[in-house]
């Protein structure tokens, strides 16, 4: 095996270790943190496939969340659950009484939401930078309007309550099986997408970032690509989706707004367009940071409440990265044992092996 | 002689303007064609036209390609005027930019490993969890790829960003670049611009090289008019879009038409 290979085992091994000791030490709210960071980054990483490795300037993805989690619900509530939900309409059959175990659900919602990638980014990929962002953004919006006005499908504006939290983990019972799902979920997000971008596609992708012109004459055909980076993105934004669901217990279509794309946007810039260990790492940061500060709504050394003050500083925060940090934590690069030898300086500092 | 190439009775206008007009070329396989005129004669249009980056208003492009059909090799004459560039480049026509257009922030070396994608027969799920196939495909790409920098002299910077070579190099690279395609046919867009007397001479030596050693066409617009004279045996002369000589060097360096087109331009060494 190569020495990449081994390294990554490691790394993977190591976050297993931690999530294990973080289940049987943390209370629920940190746990809650654990598995909306998980989530943010399966969202963070697949939007920065279109965006960050793509350089598709694309502001869907909350539509595409839309998608999973919904298909994630309506597939996993039991009919009982789903007549109690659907009291002022009732929910068209044979979603009322159909009904898939966990994993069957949430690959099935990534499948719809690639699909809903697919028909969004075929007219919309034609086009280029404001024109492409400000078209997604309005499929997104769109999505979000039909899910609100399509009551006997999605219950409309009173949303889905009770979606129900897997009890197993591949068949293993477990108490907090749904972290484990999450955290799977996320693990094969980020290795996935470090993979692609290490294959002659990820290479196709950068190219059309650095110069479409220059890359169509190269042989690579734009539109095949750019589609082809839409659908994967919105396929594992659509898996986020139905954890999200999961996660939360209660979806309606007013979290599913621009503010919701705007916040992995901010991830993405902040961990750096096009770097996958700095899109994990932003979500993670980005996710406990906006928990944490939590506080400043509530009031504190004596000031009153005040609801937004978390943003404010949060949007202090962004400026501080956007100002020092031009390209994010990570630029376009990925994290390296070489990178964290020099910043950790000499103590580690063995001889750079020439690869 | 075969032929390659046919531009026929191509125009191309933008809003009122036209850029070039009724132009026509016939290029034989193995020949090396120079394309010359003052600036904004039209030459870089034609080029796009015939790389599809602009359908032309008027007129048609025909590449001709000899297939192998039970053993028989057959000419197969293929109209490119609304193909899309990738798919031109496909078939067989690559190019090189007037401004240089590398991947600027990849390495010299994933470059040339980009025009090797459109050979890749393996889909993005079997490349990316590397497939044994994949695998052997990413084998020979960087096989080829090394191998094809070690030719232009570039090998040595294979890691270095596009971006830091200096800017003869990088010139050479986009023409490593463009071969990595494949090509039967390349296009050189102003290949010695911007070069020295030396970097010219050896651009010059390099073109010869390369058509010998990967059996090309060549289609070149180029101001240097050593190079051109160098190279070339045959060149075309565009001035305001229109075709005005078209001939050996010698007849060319002789001709009034050209003389006057170039008069206080550019005078002809
Ligand atoms: N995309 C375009 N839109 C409008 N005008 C163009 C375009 N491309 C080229 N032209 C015009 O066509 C003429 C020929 O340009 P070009 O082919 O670049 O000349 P050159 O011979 O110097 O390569 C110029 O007047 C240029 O301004
Ligand atoms: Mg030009």
């Amino acid at each position: 095996m190569k020495k990449k290979t081994i390294t990554s085992l490691l790394i993977i091994l190591a976050v297993i270790i931690c999530l294990i000791i973080a289940q049987r030490t943390l209370d629920s709210f940190s746990l809650r943190i654990l598995n909306l960071s998980g989530v943010y980054i399966i969202f963070a990483v697949s939007m920065n496939l279109i965006n960050g490795f793509t350089g598709q300037l694309t502001l869907g993805h909350a539509g595409f969340i839309a998608v999973g989690a919904y298909t994630y619900s309506l597939l996993i509530m039991d009919s009982d659950l789903k007549q109690m939900n659907f009291f002022l309409k009732p929910l068209i059959s044979p979603l009322d009484t159909l009904q898939l175990g966990f994993f069957p659900a949430m690959i099935i919602a990534g499948l719809l939401a690639a699909l809903t990638g697919f028909l969004v980014g075929a007219p919309a990929l034609r086009l280029r930078g404001d024109y492409l962002a400000i078209a997604t953004l309005g499929f997104g919006e769109i999505i979000r309007i039909i899910f609100t006005n399509t009551q006997s499908i999605t219950n409309g504006s009173l949303g889905l309550k009770g979606i129900p939290k897997p009890d197993n983990f591949f068949f293993i019972k477990m108490d907090n099986s749904l972290m484990w799902w999450i955290w799977v979920a996320a693990i094969i997000t980020v290795v996935f997408h470090l993979l692609l971008i290490d294959s002659s596609y990820g290479r196709a992708f950068k190219a059309i970032r650095e110069d479409e012109k220059a890359a169509q004459a190269m042989g690579v055909s734009l539109f095949k690509h750019k589609v082809m980076a839409m659908v994967i993105s919105s396929f594992f934004a659509g898996i986020g989706g139905a954890l999200l669901a999961s996660l939360i217990g209660t979806i309606d279509p007013l979290m599913f707004r621009f503010t919701l794309t705007y916040n992995i946007l901010l991830i993405v810039v902040i961990g750096g367009m096009g770097s996958t260990s700095g899109a994990t790492i932003s979500a993670i940061v980005v996710t406990v940071l906006m928990e944490a500060l939590r506080f400043l709504d509530q009031g504190f050394l004596g000031l009153p409440e005040l609801p937004g003050l978390r943003m404010v500083v949060f949007a202090i925060l962004l400026l501080i990265v956007v100002l020092f940090y031009p390209k994010g934590i990570m630029g376009n690069e990925e994290l390296t044992w070489s990178k964290l030898r020099r910043l950790f300086g000499k103590p580690f500092a063995a001889k750079e092996v020439n690869r | 002689m075969t032929l390659l190439l046919e531009v026929k009775d191509m125009t191309m206008q933008f809003g009122g303007l036209t850029a070039v007009s009724n132009f026509n070329l016939r290029l034989n396989k193995g020949e090396i064609v120079g394309l010359i005129g003052p600036n904004g004669a039209g030459k870089t249009t034609c080029f796009n036209v015939i790389t599809g980056e602009y359908i032309p208003t008027k007129g048609q492009i025909v590449f001709y390609i000899s297939e192998n059909v039970n053993g028989q090799i057959v000419s197969k004459e293929i109209d490119i005027t609304r193909s899309r560039p990738d798919q031109i480049t496909k078939l067989g026509i690559a190019r090189t930019f007037q401004n240089i257009r590398l991947f600027k922030n990849l390495s010299v070396l994933e470059n040339v490993l980009i025009a090797n994608h459109l050979n890749v027969k393996s889909n993005f799920l079997t490349a990316a969890f590397k497939f044994p196939a994949y695998q052997r495909e990413e084998r020979e790409m960087r096989e080829k790829s090394l191998e094809l920098l070690k030719e232009l002299g570039l090998e040595k910077f294979k890691n270095e960003k596009s971006s830091s070579l200096p800017y003869g190099l990088q010139r050479r690279l986009e023409i490593a670049r463009a071969l990595a395609t494949q090509p039967k046919l390349l296009l050189l867009d102003e290949p010695a611009a911007g070069m020295n007397p030396q970097e010219s001479i050896e651009l010059m030596n390099l073109i010869n090289q390369i058509k010998e050693k990967f059996d090309l066409t060549i289609f070149m617009i180029e101001h240097h008019m050593p190079v051109i004279m160098g190279v070339c045996e045959r060149i075309l002369v565009l001035d305001y879009g229109i075709t005005i000589a078209e001939g050996t060097p010698k007849e060319i360096q002789n001709n009034q038409k050209v003389i006057d087109a170039y008069l206080g331009v550019e005078t002809i060494a």
